[in-house]
């Protein structure tokens, strides 16, 4: 029988082993899963996690690296920091579309106007958007102690059927040939979220995930009100006491991660994705959650393990393309990531022993 | 006593990673005998008692039962060798009820309506009067007792163990726990009873074994040593005597008044509590765990805000505010639970330090976290009040129970409070510790603030305070000065026997 | 006509996975286990049966392998929170994700095959029906009036007590996790095989979400269960015949009904709860905590 032993303190550099540990298991754990599909594993893995950097098609998916680690660090950074606190917005996919219909809204409302007002105050609009729809579960749970696990994850599903009416009704391209779906932003150009710098997919989305990486280890580290949200999170009676209203911080941290994952929405809608669709929400929400984990709910974990997820994607994609494997490979390997990364975790909070025990 | 022996223990051990939490442990209880387990918090009598139980397997050595080995693999085997427990921290389901209860401290309980009569039964041979289809969670602390005691007689055990049985009972109600107790013994059950109220044991026990740091002192017959003599076994040193002297009373500091707990909330609630505390004195707040005091202390520190001029401190309106425009104030306060609610068990005690010394000690000015500074006040509290630990980067949760309490405390007494409220500030804490927190205590009062000391030890409050209240249902008493007090004024007080005077008459 | 006999059955059909998912999570909830990974043994247990329904051509083989599926996968969640005492909330996650991308991995092969037909019952009911609606009493007669159940409610009402008098607080929860998903797969399965005729990707659309919501609704109790089950099938079969009817109102935000629905009941029920303290209906006592016997 295995035997957990409490240790008050972790040792420092088993914080950092634990994840890489996880990502060593997954690789292993997956290519065994590939062997049984009929896969060269080593192929599989090597397609996956190497190629995308350094293989022959690194020229096209390397600016894809950012592309998509962008939105994942940027949602994951507001997520962590609820995670911290013990309250668990798992909505933030519905976050994340909502912020790129209410961005989009703007656009859409504009056109054909030319301004530099106009991309800014889409930006202002996707947060505000990400910012309410976080709101209704804080303030649902505020009110009436309604769980935010569950109203957040139920608004996800009403804001994909949002995103769909906005498709193929109010938001549909006049001049779309009865296409659903709405204008594409990217063709004008007071609203695209362009590439910055030619060839390393870095937009305006990348920008802002930089920054709330900075702002967020502010907060966490520097600042007494992300003092107060740790300590909410591992002792709330604790917190209470250091003068911590509870309510304030459900709402401050749904508020601020509603935000983030809103603005997340608007720059992919106004970049990369271009129109708001019937599928708008890609599922960046939910794998933020895997990377906030990855990342230990730290800003610069989460930055690693952001580009980390990233690549899986890029990777996947590839991996499809030359290998013929399955498209949901990659979420396979989320999820197993985010199962190993907990089993391992165990390791920083226990001394594991064999043997009999006194219990 | 010329009894029979039911129970031997021979050289039992048993180690923790870094504890030997016993180690050579001996003795022998008779049947029918009321032996008492006497040491310190930390001293091994849990753990020894659950090895009797089946709960944990000693590493050392083997006991005896009945003639038979003793040897339960877990706490069904022991209840089948005949072995029943009542724990400190009731082993009892809220949500459940009180057959429900029992039926799940039985191996083979009889079907519901049998088992009804049964406790209906046991509760009418002992005076314990229960009803079956009541849920825990609306019982009180006495009734839970009776809950767990009955539960313990359906087995029919030779060996009777409690754990503290009276530390959440009023002096009356201990009294009719005893009688209880003896009538068992003279039916020849074996009764081990744990506990480290000196005069208790010396009143009730026909045996008592020392235990300190895992290893027995000694046994003796409590009746022929002094309450001072066992303290001193018990200790292995002179308790010492605290300083009260050198102290003047002043203006009125701390006033409460009219202080209702708003409805709605779960537990007790607070009706119309009121009372002033001056500078240079400490008022002690008396009474059994849950008539509450937890809302008390919640009141005070800003943890709950009440009605306007409810809480005034020097004329000022602390009413509305939270705890952190409290501490600006003046007004401090210093929780029951240390663990999850005066300390983060997980973080440092620079982090600890920083949790309420942010404004007063200005370590976050405009929110930036200073972390020099931080440091630095942890540094100080530790050194001023002797704690024990590698330093301030520790968690406060590798902390013993003595050392992190003196942080507790210290870190609200070296800031100076006007007032400082405390709830059971020696709760669990070793000997030691104990006397060093008293002391300061008595050092802040002296000093000029107003101290308000809530504990449910009362030679502690005999102890410290200038003047007694007793908080009984919600309600407090008028403050009467302690002078001259004995314990069974204070026993009345406290509300008497609650609801057991039935007990009293069946019994 | 609004509310016929045909109506009645679409109702109860349609609240048949939730009412299976949310009554093993009942069970777990009440050994004081939080398992958010509903979602995640639906969908598995909803690609499992299909599968081995089509391989054999049995509805039967399918809703027991759909069964034994959910009770695997659940088996990822017990090893990771009773043996390695991690987060509740997150390895749930952690598992509705999982089971979600497995299915997508696996379920691609069985897009576009038509499901095997269920044999009809007694009325023209489908025994799973039958089943469901039988499984509630036996569920409450379990929980109030065995002594398993009891020793059940026991270890999720007070960990440390149900340790202290000897029980195996792990052992519980591992089996209630196991039956918990098992009765998820069937769930599941139910969805694919008796309801949509067909695997399609992510089918389960949020199905074990609202099971999580209905036992909070029913106050951990299975006749509030099916209670909540039943508002649920209403709320879609209603939906349904708004769109059949024509209603002029966007199909899409008709189909959010479900989803609104489940809001309002948590809002509803939390309030409740939070503001008539005491009687029945509250959380078991050691719900979503870890347990760990120390000393």
């Amino acid at each position: 029988m295995l035997r957990l032993e409490p240790r008050p303190a972790a040792p420092r550099w088993l914080e950092f082993a634990t994840p890489l540990m996880a990502v060593a298991a997954t690789m292993i754990a997956g290519g065994i899963l590939f062997a049984l599909m009929g896969f060269d594993p080593v192929a599989a893995v090597r397609t996956i996690f190497w190629d995308p950097l350094f293989g022959t098609a690194a020229g096209y998916s390397r600016p894809q690296l950012l592309v998509k680690a962008g939105p994942l660090i940027l949602i994951a950074c507001g997520l962590a920091v609820g995670f911290r606190a013990g309250i668990w917005n798992i909505g933030a996919e519905g976050q994340y579309i909502v912020g790129g219909i209410t961005g989009a809204a703007v656009a859409l409302a504009a056109y054909p106007a030319e301004g530099a007002w106009i991309f800014p105050a889409m930006v202002v609009a996707g947060a505000a958007g990400g910012w309410a729809w976080g709101m209704i579960p804080a303030m649902l749970r505020n009110w009436f102690g309604a769980s935010e696990i569950l109203v957040s994850l139920m608004l996800v599903y009403v804001a994909q059927k949002l995103a769909a009416w906005m498709a193929f009704g109010p938001m549909r391209n006049p001049e779309g040939f009865g296409m659903p779906g709405s204008r594409n932003l990217q063709q004008y150009p007071a609203a695209a979220n362009p590439e910055l710098v030619a060839g390393t997919g870095a937009h305006w989305g990348v920008v802002a995930a930089a920054l709330a990486v900075v702002a967020t280890w502010f907060l966490m580290s520097r600042h007494i009100r992300g003092f107060h949200i740790r300590a909410a999170g591992l002792a709330p009676r604790a917190a209470r006491f250091a003068g911590v209203r509870p309510a304030v911080l459900v709402a401050f941290c749904l508020g601020l991660s509603g935000a983030l994952a809103g603005m997340a929405g608007l720059f992919e809608a106004s970049g990369p994705g271009g129109q708001i669709i019937d599928s708008f929400g890609s599922g960046y929400g939910f794998t933020a959650i895997i990377v906030a984990f990855l990342g230990r709910l730290h800003p610069l974990g989460i930055l690693l393990a952001g580009l980390l997820l990233a690549l899986t994607y890029i990777g996947g994609e590839l991996a499809q393309l030359t290998m013929q494997l399955p498209a949901a490979t990659v979420q396979v390997f989320q999820g197993m990531l985010l199962f190993f990364l907990l089993g391992f975790d165990t390791l920083t909070r226990f001394r594991i022993r064999l043997g009999k025990g006194g219990a | 006593m010329t009894t029979t022996e039911l129970f031997r223990a021979e050289g039992l051990g048993k180690t923790y990673p870094g504890v030997r939490a016993n180690d050579d442990v001996s003795f022998s209880v008779g049947a029918g005998e009321i032996h008492a387990l006497l040491g310190e918090n930390g001293a091994g009598k849990s753990t020894l008692v659950k090895m009797i139980y089946g709960l944990v397997r000693p590493d050392a050595g083997h006991m005896r039962l009945g003639g038979a080995a003793h040897a339960p693999a877990d706490p069904h085997a022991a209840r089948a060798a005949g072995v029943g427990m009542v724990f400190q921290h009731f082993s009892l389901f809220d949500a459940l009820t009180v057959a429900e209860n029992i039926a799940l401290g039985m191996d083979a309980p009889p079907p519901r309506r049998e088992l009804s009569q049964r406790i209906a039964e046991v509760s009418a041979a002992y005076g314990l009067p229960l009803n079956p289809a009541r849920r825990i969670a609306s019982l009180s602390a006495g009734e839970r007792q009776r809950v767990e005691i009955v539960r313990c007689l359906l087995g029919g055990p030779r060996l009777l163990i409690m754990d503290e049985p009276t530390s959440v009972l009023t002096p009356q109600e201990a009294e009719i726990l005893f009688a209880t107790l003896r009538k068992l013994a003279a039916q020849g059950t074996a009764i081990l009873y744990i506990s480290h109220k000196l005069d208790e044991i010396r009143a009730h026990c026909d045996r008592a074994t020392i235990l300190r740091q895992g290893r027995v002192v000694g046994t003796v017959s409590p009746r022929d040593h002094s309450a001072r003599e066992l303290a001193a076994m018990m200790v292995g040193a002179e308790m010492r005597l605290v300083d009260r002297s050198g102290r003047q009373t002043g203006e009125a500091v701390l006033t409460v008044a009219g202080l209702t707990s708003a409805a709605g909330h779960d537990g007790t609630l607070l009706r119309d509590v009121g009372f002033a505390v001056h500078a240079g004195e400490i008022l002690g707040i008396g009474g059994v765990a849950g008539n509450g005091q937890e809302e008390l202390i919640a009141a005070l520190s800003g943890e709950t805000v009440g009605r306007p001029g409810t809480v005034t401190l020097t004329g000022t309106d602390l009413s509305g505010l939270g705890p952190e425009p409290r501490r600006r104030a003046g007004l401090l306060a210093a929780p029951e639970d240390r663990l999850g609610h005066a300390a983060v068990p997980e973080m440092s005690l620079t982090e600890n330090a920083l949790l309420t010394g942010a404004t007063r000690q200005g370590l976050a000015r405009g929110g930036l976290i200073d972390h020099g500074a931080t440091r630095a006040f942890a540094e100080r509290i530790i050194a001023a009040f002797d704690v024990r630990t590698p330093g301030p980067g520790t968690p406060a949760a590798s902390l013993s129970g003595g050392n992190l309490q003196k942080f507790v405390i210290g870190r609200e007494i070296m800031q100076q409070p006007r007032a400082l409220v405390v709830n059971q500030p020696t709760w669990g804490v070793d000997a030691g510790a104990a006397a060093a927190i008293r002391q300061a205590l008595l050092d802040l009062a002296r000093g000029g603030a107003a101290v308000v000391v809530i504990s449910q030890d009362l030679d502690e409050l005999l102890e410290l305070s200038d003047r007694f209240a007793a908080l009984n249902n919600g309600r407090l008493s008028a403050p009467v000065p302690t002078e001259g007090l004995t314990i069974e004024q204070i026993g009345l007080m406290l509300g008497g026997a609650h609801g057991m005077e039935v007990a009293h008459v069946a019994a | 006509m609004i509310l016929d006999l045909t109506t009645l059955l679409l109702l109860v059909s349609a609240a048949t996975p939730i009412l299976f998912a949310a009554l093993g999570e009942a069970i777990v909830e009440r050994a004081g286990v939080l398992n958010l990974g509903v979602e995640g043994l639906m969908i598995v247990g909803a690609l499992a049966g299909f599968a081995a329904a089509h391989a054999t051509g049995s509805t039967a083989a399918g809703f027991v392998t759909a069964a034994v599926a959910g009770a695997a996968l659940a088996m990822i969640f017990a090893a990771l929170t009773q043996m390695l005492l991690t987060n509740q909330v997150a390895t749930g996650l952690a598992l509705t994700l999982f089971g979600l991308g497995l299915t997508a991995m696996f379920g691609k092969p069985y897009e576009g095959i038509k499901a095997p037909a269920m044999p009809g019952g007694p009325l023209g009911v489908n025994w799973m029906i039958w089943l469901g609606l039988a499984l509630v009493p036996l569920a409450w007669l379990f929980l109030n009036r065995t002594r398993s159940g009891l020793i059940l409610r026991g270890v999720g009402e007070n960990h440390d007590a149900a340790h202290a008098l000897g029980y195996k607080v792990r052992a519980v929860r591992v089996a209630a996790i196991a039956a918990g998903g098992a009765l998820a797969g069937l769930g599941g399965a139910y969805i694919s095989i008796a309801i949509v005729l067909q695997w399609t990707e992510g089918m389960t659309a949020g199905a074990g979400w609202i099971a999580l919501a209905i036992v909070v609704f029913a106050g951990w109790n299975p006749w509030g269960v099916l209670a909540g089950a039943w508002l649920f099938g209403g709320v879609t079969v209603l939906q349904l015949r708004l769109q059949a009817a024509g209603v002029a109102v966007p199909v899409q935000l008709l189909s959010m009904a479900p989803y609104l629905a489940t809001i309002i009941v948590l809002v509803l029920i939390s309030a409740r709860q939070k503001y008539a303290r005491g009687g029945g209906g509250a959380a078991p006592g050691s719900l979503g905590r870890t347990f760990h016997a120390l000393r």
